[in-house]
Order: structure tokens, then sequence, then C-alpha cells
């Protein structure tokens, strides 16, 4: 019965009610909302680490990453690539060489890092071949074929069949250094990327460095399922004895750091927001009980204990409150759900997305947890805004309530 | 038998500056199934004097003995419990809740005593069409007249089963066929149910309808008289 009476109170001054109600719907929305975009927008960029720029997982030699040295490498690279294809939760393994070295066209020259790939087990790890934006992907171009960043082949001034030099040091520490023309321009979205990472063939690479047969700077790998990740890390540490098995967050720590904080801010934020509502919810039930300070003055003279008292004042609160809240999650979930699909147009401001490595095009993710959390968090705004003026309301006396005319 | 003993109650208001006795020493007994009025020009303590009665504000000294208990050598909390099963309280502007029916009302106070849905039900029923409201059982307070309002304040009043009801000026606010009807019905339950009710009052009418007039002036019992 306390709930019914707690109830229809809400509903004695309608456009009050309605008015915290809407403020707290708006609030909620704004806060719902917000998390799903920055969700997605991490979640877009975690998938272009893992899907085009880093892979779920890489192997090196264990100096490789302190030191870039030509000689650190992977002696029996390939073989140990086709080991852990085996593993059946492996989409793919890539043996890539990595050097660090200079590209120069006609015009001016780069520093870069060199991935000498075979294009097909490529494929298999990172979606380079689909971002392809102008040529093709190591196709048309018979010869030494290159495919570069679009940021870079602007910088270098150079289409698809133009020529650029790539200059190294081989094994023996010569500077060697040879042409290659440009079979495909590809666009991560990520410029820092597009402009310092150039594909070339691993067949290529080798001839021109003599690098041994069947050996790799690199093994990059993809799995079917990135939660089996500590499992087939767990594998491959196994098979590559002495050399150094990594994850994407162990490779880039920050970007792991960055989604555990941003998911932090964002509580932070709806926290933020509920603080807000916080007061307007006050301010409501403080003039809701003092409106009604005869009512229960006459309450606890009929034999209605304190406690109930405090427990209906509360009670209407968390009410009002959820009304409110629910709604806004409504709205929020649906107006996310909608963007899991219809992505958020942020082209306006591309360039200084992309040179953050972001997408500019942002699909929303909503998630589960998130709308359970923000009910529980609304539930306590109510619990809060009610307890002041829910001792206000019980400090009165019955007797000097009965007497306000 | 003795449902209520008064001894010595005095009613001491400290102001700054003055002490005022709102009720000054009075010592009463009240019978089962008496009908009794209070009576007294403005400020003479007959409010005061009920709420003492009534748990709800603490002498400055006396006793108010109720079945054998001082109530007001009762811990706040049981003293609450106390008013819930013993006393029913009429107040002069009504004070139902006016997000509920007259029907809801009634059972609000059976509710917080924890009775069982079933008795509820039974007991408003029967209620309220004692005090003649069979028909308007879900209508809102504010779609009953003065004097219906009050019935259904009566019939809260009843719904506890208390030992006697306090009414402070139930008639203060209503016209006189109002009037009329809710002293009928309340001398009939009076009768025939014996229920104790002590009210205080200005009306004449009411006064007319007691069987016992206790007059008060400056706090103190000036008359007692038993018709």
């Amino acid at each position: 019965m306390i709930f019914q009476v707690s109830w229809r109170n809400i509903w004695r001054n309608k456009v009050r009610s309605l008015v915290v109600i809407s403020a707290i719907t708006v609030g909620i929305f704004a806060g719902v909302w917000s998390a799903a975009f920055f969700k997605g927008m991490m979640n877009q960029r975690i998938d272009k680490v893992i899907n085009t720029e880093l892979s779920s997982m890489q192997v090196h030699e264990p100096d490789f990453r302190k030191t870039s040295e030509f000689s650190n490498y992977i002696p029996d690279a390939e073989i140990l690539a086709d080991q852990i294809r085996e593993i059946p939760e492996v989409r793919g393994v890539s043996n890539r060489m990595v050097v660090q070295s200079m590209v120069a066209s006609a015009e001016t020259a780069s520093g870069v890092v060199i991935l000498g790939i075979d294009p097909e087990q490529e494929s298999k790890v990172t979606n380079i071949y689909n971002k392809i934006i102008d040529g093709a992907y190591f196709d048309g171009v018979s010869r030494n074929p290159v495919v570069i960043g679009k940021k870079l082949a602007e910088k270098l001034n150079v289409k698809v069949r133009s020529k650029i030099v790539i200059t190294l040091q081989d094994l023996d520490n010569n500077i060697v250094s040879a042409a290659f023309r440009v079979a495909g321009i590809y666009t991560t979205n990520n410029n820092i990327y597009d402009e310092s990472h150039v594909f070339v063939q691993h067949s290529d690479l080798s001839n021109l460095t003599v690098f041994p047969i069947g050996a790799g700077h690199e093994l990059a790998i993809s799995l079917n399922d990135n939660q089996t990740l500590p499992q087939v890390q767990a594998q491959v540490t196994q098979m590559a004895t002495g050399m150094e098995v990594m994850n994407w967050k162990e490779l880039s720590p920050e970007m792991s750091y960055l989604t555990e904080t941003m998911d932090m801010y964002m509580y932070v934020f709806i926290i933020i927001i509920l603080l807000a509502l916080l007061f307007g919810i006050i301010n409501t039930m403080l003039m809701v009980v003092m409106e009604r300070t005869k009512e229960i003055g006459m309450l606890m003279a009929i034999g209605m204990h304190r406690a109930k008292i405090f427990w209906m004042i509360i009670v209407e609160s968390v009410m009002l409150s959820l009304v409110g809240g629910i709604l806004g999650i409504m709205v929020g979930a649906l107006v996310s759900k909608i963007g899991e699909t219809h992505p958020i147009d942020l082209s306006m401001w591309a360039e200084g997305y992309q040179s953050l490595g972001y997408d500019s095009f942002v699909y929303t993710t909503l998630q589960p947890e998130l709308i359970i959390n923000v009910a529980v968090l609304v539930i306590i705004t109510g619990v809060i805004a009610a307890l002041y003026p829910a001792y206000k309301a019980l400090k009165n006396d019955p007797a000097d309530a009965l007497r306000i005319e | 038998m003795k449902v209520i003993e008064i001894k010595d109650l005095v009613k001491i208001y400290n102001s700054s500056e003055v002490q005022v006795k709102a009720v000054n020493g009075i010592n009463l007994d009240f019978e089962e199934g008496e009908f009794a009025a209070v009576v007294g020009p403005s400020g003479s303590g007959k409010t005061t004097f009920l709420n003492m009665v009534g748990g709800l504000d603490r002498p400055t000294s006396g006793e108010v003995i109720v079945g054998g208990t001082n109530i007001w050598e009762l811990k706040s909390r049981k003293l609450i419990d106390f008013r819930l099963r013993n006393i029913g309280f009429v107040f002069q502007a009504y004070n139902l809740i006016p997000v509920l029916t007259a029907r809801e009302n009634v059972e609000f106070i059976m509710h917080l005593q924890g009775r069982d849905k079933h008795e509820r039900n039974q007991r408003v029923n029967e209620l309220l069409t004692a005090v003649g409201l069979g028909e308007r059982m879900e209508s809102r307070p504010s779609k009953l007249s003065g004097g219906q309002q009050q019935r259904v304040a009566v019939a809260r009043a009843l719904a506890s089963k208390p030992k006697f009801i306090l009414a402070d000026e139930p008639t203060a606010n209503l016209d006189s066929k109002s009037t009329e009807n809710l002293l009928d019905m309340m001398e009939k339950l009076n009768k025939e149910e014996n229920i104790t009710f002590i009210f205080s009052t200005h009306d004449a009418r009411v006064v007319k309808k007691a069987r016992r007039v206790i007059t008060l002036d400056d706090g103190k019992v000036t008359s007692d008289e038993k018709k």
C-alpha cells in the first residue's frame, strides 16, 4: 500500500513531476548515448588496431622490438608459422620482414617502416588489401610492386605506377637500394599509420637484403575469435621457444589503458549528470514534504512509524527518479541501437580524428551492463535525494504539524 | 469500566519571555461508552488537552492512564504503536489522504496494523456502510463533500478498533445538515457499539447531543456535567 500511495503522490502535482522527470530523462539519455558513442569509437579503434595495424598477437626475436636491428630475426619463422596455423582458433599467420628505411620519390624522401609480406598470408591477418583506394593490392605491377598509404603518397607526391626508391641496410650493414613501383595506395583513416607503413613482397625484400630463406622478423597472428586470445597466446608461447610472444594489449599498452580509462570516464560523466539531477530531485522532494507537513503529521498521529514515513518518501523519490531514468535509458538505448547500424558522420572533423587514428564515421556500441549500472545509479540518486527531505519531514512534531492551517 | 484516567495534567508552554499554562492541573476519568464534549472558549486548552490524552503532545507533568498504562511513560516507538492500536483520531480538517479513495483511506490504518487483506476488506465495507458511504467507497476525498469526508475520517478512526475516539472540533468545518448527520451517526455508533467518543467543540448542537459536558477555562475544568 505504501508503494501505491507513493506512486499516486508523484502524480499529485503532474506539472512539477513531469518537469523533473523530463530533466532526468534528458540527462540519462545523454549519459547512455554518450557512453554508447565513446564505446563505439573505442571499439572501432581497437578493431582497427587488431585488424589493420597490429593483428591479435605477434612473435619476435626477443631483442627485436627494443633494437629494431635487421639481424634480430626468427630463423625458422616460416616453419613456426606453419605450426601456429595448425591451431584451430588461428585464422592466419603472416611472416613479415620489418625494416626501418627511407623511401624517396623524385621530390622528397621520408623515413618509414617497410613490411615485407606474402600478400596472400597477410590478407588473412590484416585488412590492408581491403583499404586500397587507388590501384590494386600487389597487382598490375610485375616487378617490385609496393603498396603505400595515401598520406605518404601525398607527401612523396606519387601516384599509382610511380616509381619510388627504397634505401636500407642489409644483413652485412651495406646500404642497398632498389626502385619499386606503386601498385596500390591504401588508407586506414589513421594518418600516422598511413604515412609510415609501406608494404612490399617478402621475396623482393629478402632478395634485396640477402635475407635467409624462411626467416622473418615478425609473425603476425590473427584469430577467428578474439575471446580465445589468452589460450592461443599460451599455445604459441609454448611453440615459439626462446621468442617473445605478445598480444595487442601488450604491444599497444596505451590502447588497452585508454579503453579502461574511457569506461571509467563514462561513469564519471554519468555520475556528474546524476549529481546535477540530484539537486533538482532534492528540490522537488523538499517541496513535496513541505506541502504535506500536515498530512505527514496526521500519519504520525494515527500511528504510522517514522521509519515507514521515511520509507514512503524514499520510495516516492526513487519512483520519480526511476520513471525519468527508465525513459532516459529507453530513449538512449533506442538511439544507440539505431546508431549501431547508422553511423554518426563526423567527416567534417575527419582530419582531426584521423590524425589520432579514429574513424570519422562512428558506430555506437550499447553495453547491456551499462544499462543495468545506470539504472542502479538512478535508484541510488533517488534514495540520496530523499534523505534530507525525509529527515526534514520527520523532524516535525505531529501535534505542531496538525495545527498548520 | 474506566477507559482513561487523567491525573494532575499540566502543560506549560515556555516562550522567551512568558510562561503560558495551557492546561493547569486537570483530573478526569472517562468510562467506557461515554459520549463526552470538552467545551470552552478559544485558548481554554481544549486541543492541548486532547493532544495530551491522545499521546501527541507531551504534558509538562501529570499522567494519562489508559488500560493501566501511563502512556507518557512509554518510549516514543511504543507510544506510536499505542496510538495505532488504542486511539482513533478525527480531525477538524478531516485530514484524509487525498490520493487514496474512501475505501483505501479507511483500509490504510489497518494496513499499518498488519491486518490481512480479507479482514481489511470486510471491516472497510462494514464501516463505510455504517457511516452511510457504502455507495461512495471508490471516491477520492476531493469528490466527497465535507460531511462525507468527515464520515470517512470517523470510519478510519474506528477501523483500528480503538479503545476510544478523540475528535478535535469535528463539526467546525461542516454545515448544519452535515453536522446533524455526523452527530446522529456518531451517537448511533456510541449507543449501538458502545464506542467511547471524546470531542472538543464550540458547537452548541454538539454540546446538546453530548451526555457529558466538560467545560475548560484557562486550562482548568470549571464544570463537569453528566446528563
